[in-house]
């Protein structure tokens, strides 16, 4: 591979207002959506851009991210079901999908919703249908509980500029029950900016699959991410994300969970990919005796650099937060974790825990892991736990004076590093594929 | 013809400081020994250096196992001869089970063989350690545990012996396989080893104590003292040394 020289500049967004007007225009979108975007864009336009100065970017320079390169809104032209990895889409469980939607660079080239699932009232529709068919939802629930488009410049350009997007609309005490799946491609050299929006009503349930990918190319991409996950009174909602981008792509997110009373939240995050991603997590505890896991796992290699931002916040009495996020690191790569746990005054009887725990595969790579707590009610019980340890020469010995070669020792041990958290991820298929990745990095110099 | 461990004047050092200083000994197929001594006379670090540990540095002397030479060779390539350590420590391995652990040292085992070996198929595997741990008296819930984690020191000590079964190797040792263990532990793991003890299998005992050659019976024992094998002799010696302990042992080395 060619390394080239990085110009570290000031950074300037390349776009201007005409190009979100055209992007709304191109999407056919009704007025109250460019107006949503237009404002978004202002918002963005008055936002500084985020650098090393500012604390949650301390640790996360982007002035290797060239804009001019990397900010590219082009139609996608001519895609199809068939520019996709096949294994991306398979069926996760057997041969039954409730719900398949796949992108392809942003466009959708595919999808469908189990005819059961469809007459219980459950919405699962790309974001450009939904727009057209559930408007009053949109204009409702998009961008104004979970995430808001003043959280910072990402998620304000992100608002003016989204590209495609999912609706998982679960209606009351509806039990969706084979796994929703969506898919998103982009093999192409424009930015894409995807939002994902759960709403679980009271009483409902369901289990979500949500994956990225695109192969690595030359070029810098961009891409913008949003995540919101509403999940309202005795609800139970099982996200898994897994994004694999090239390691060209720049990747900027943010996410968050809230749950209402005695609900749950099951969410684990898989971040693979990227040459630089920084993504802002955060689970709200809104209700009486809610629930929220957060697990995550993340394999980097060579020169990513992977930043999370994750917070639990309890905000009412009796809630329950258990983050656990493991990570091995190969090469020159860079992970930097910062966990808060935050509890709100009269926010009694929180349980709260966190733990991250990273694997150095090479004395070049880096992690910094970073737990807090801030506590304002005195009958709570949190804990955290942050280690950032290297493979063990006794555990390989061990392993290869039974026969077992240095590479597979190695192999064995990270995949029992990740094994609690692998479990957390309720699809056998998906699993494996996750390993296979990860096995291919064990595998690649570093 | 049976397989030998021929141990040739070997020197070790562990960090510049020396601490086997000219050991000899030979093991066969077959045959029973047992090594014995106080602690820091070197045996564990004889224990490790057989099998490859890289912070052992061998700086005189030679390991011939089957007529090749051993110190060329990777833990693992010693493995595939058919040599076997028993851990007096055996690491805990979180997140692999027991079961997954075995499978995939038989099939390197297999592999090492055959180059094309596809693996144990799973319902042969099932049936082997099935086998080897009713033979050790280990329930069968045992395999699906994560590889010594939490496992309590009896149960580390069977696992090891159990490994042992399911490798089948030519010359095992068992470094302090008895420490840590009370007295019915102690007759559950020497009754697993005497069930695999036979004409093709050498075993090298270490041992701190005589209490488990009570259990196992050996043919030869030495008593090392400060990085060397100072006295050899049959059963008897172990009693002798349980009898009168070490000191007319370091008495008799002093003189000659």
């Amino acid at each position: 591979m060619v390394r080239r020289r990085v110009e570290l500049k000031e950074a300037t967004v390349p776009l201007t207002r005409e190009d979100v007007v055209a992007l709304s225009e191109r999407l056919n979108e009704p007025d109250w959506l460019r107006e949503k975007r237009l404002a978004a864009w202002e918002l963005a336009e008055s936002i500084p851009m985020p650098t090393t100065r500012d604390e949650p970017w301390r640790r996360t320079d982007i002035r290797s991210l060239n804009w001019d390169e990397a900010m590219h809104l082009a139609d996608a032209g001519d895609v199809s079901l068939g520019d996709v990895p096949a294994e991306l889409y398979r069926p996760l469980i057997g041969d039954r999908q409730g719900g398949l939607l796949v992108f392809a660079n942003g466009k959708l080239v595919h999808s469908e919703l189990a005819d059961e699932i469809a007459d219980q009232g459950v919405i699962f529709a790309d974001l450009a249908t939904a727009a057209m068919e559930y408007p009053e939802l949109l204009q409702r629930l998009m961008m104004t509980e979970a995430v808001l488009p003043d959280e910072g410049k990402f998620a304000a350009l992100h608002a003016a500029l989204w590209t495609h997007g999912v609706l998982v609309y679960v209606p009351r005490n509806v039990h969706v029950e084979y796994p929703l799946h969506s898919v998103e491609y982009a093999p192409g050299l424009q930015m894409t900016a995807t939002h994902v929006l759960v709403v679980l009503e009271e009483g409902a349930s369901a289990t979500y699959l949500h994956e990225s990918a695109s192969p690595t190319q030359e070029h810098q991409i961009l891409h913008l991410g949003a995540t919101e996950l509403l999940v309202r009174d005795n609800a139970d909602l099982r996200y898994v994300a897994l994004q694999n981008w090239g390691e060209n792509v720049y990747n900027f997110g943010h996410q968050r969970g809230r749950v209402g009373r005695d609900g749950k939240l099951d969410w684990v995050v898989g971040e693979m990919g990227c040459r630089l991603g920084k993504v802002f997590q955060t689970l709200e505890l809104d209700g009486d005796g809610s629930w929220g896991r957060m697990s995550g796992l993340y394999f980097v290699h060579g020169r990513q650099h992977l930043d999370l931002d994750t917070q639990q916040n309890h905000h009412a009495l009796r809630t329950t937060s258990d983050l656990l996020f493991k990570g091995a690191l190969k090469g020159h790569s860079r992970v930097v974790w910062q966990g808060m746990i935050v509890v709100d005054p009269g926010a009694q009887q929180t349980d709260g825990f966190q733990a991250n725990r990273n694997l150095l595969l090479d004395r070049h790579s880096r992690a910094d892991s970073i737990p807090g707590l801030e506590i304002q009610a005195n009958d709570v019980r949190c804990t955290h736990a942050a280690t950032v340890g290297r493979l063990d020469d006794n555990e390989i010995f061990y392993l290869m004076s039974r026969g077992i070669s240095r590479e597979e020792a190695t192999k064995l041990i990270v995949q029992g590093f990740f094994d609690p958290v692998m479990q957390r991820i309720p699809f056998e298929e998906v699993r494996e594929r996750l390993w296979a990745s990860i096995e291919s990095k064990l595998d690649a110099p570093s | 013809m049976a397989a030998a461990l021929e141990i040739r004047n070997l020197h070790v050092s562990v960090d510049n400081q020396p601490i086997l200083k000219g050991v000899n000994l030979t093991v066969k197929q077959g045959e029973i020994h047992a090594l014995m001594g106080p602690n820091g006379s070197g045996k564990s670090t004889l224990a490790y250096t057989l099998m490859g540990h890289p912070a052992y540095e061998v700086t005189a002397g030679q390991i011939i196992f089957d007529g090749i030479d051993l110190l060329e060779l990777e833990p693992d390539e010693r493995s595939h001869l058919g040599l076997f350590l028993a851990f007096q420590y055996p690491v805990a391995i979180p997140g692999v089970t027991l079961a997954n652990f075995l499978r995939q040292a038989i099939n390197a085992h297999r592999r090492a063989k055959n180059p094309d070996d596809k693996g144990i198929p799973i319902p042969e595997f099932r049936r082997l350690l099935k086998e080897k741990m009713d033979l050790l008296k280990i329930d069968h819930s045992f395999a699906g545990r994560y590889l010594n984690e939490g496992f309590s020191g009896g149960e580390k000590k069977r696992a090891e012996i159990l490994q042992l079964a399911t490798l089948e190797p030519k010359i095992a040792v068992l470094d302090e396989t008895d420490s840590g263990l009370d007295i019915d532990a102690l007759r559950i793991v020497a009754e697993g080893v005497n069930a695999l003890i036979g004409p093709d299998l050498g075993v090298l005992i270490i041992t701190h104590y005589q209490r488990i050659l009570n259990y196992i019976q050996p043919q030869f024992v030495h008593i090392m003292l400060d990085g060397r094998i100072v006295e050899s002799g049959g059963a008897d010696l172990a009693l002798r040394l349980e009898e009168h302990g070490y000191d007319w042992v370091r008495e008799k080395a002093n003189e000659s």
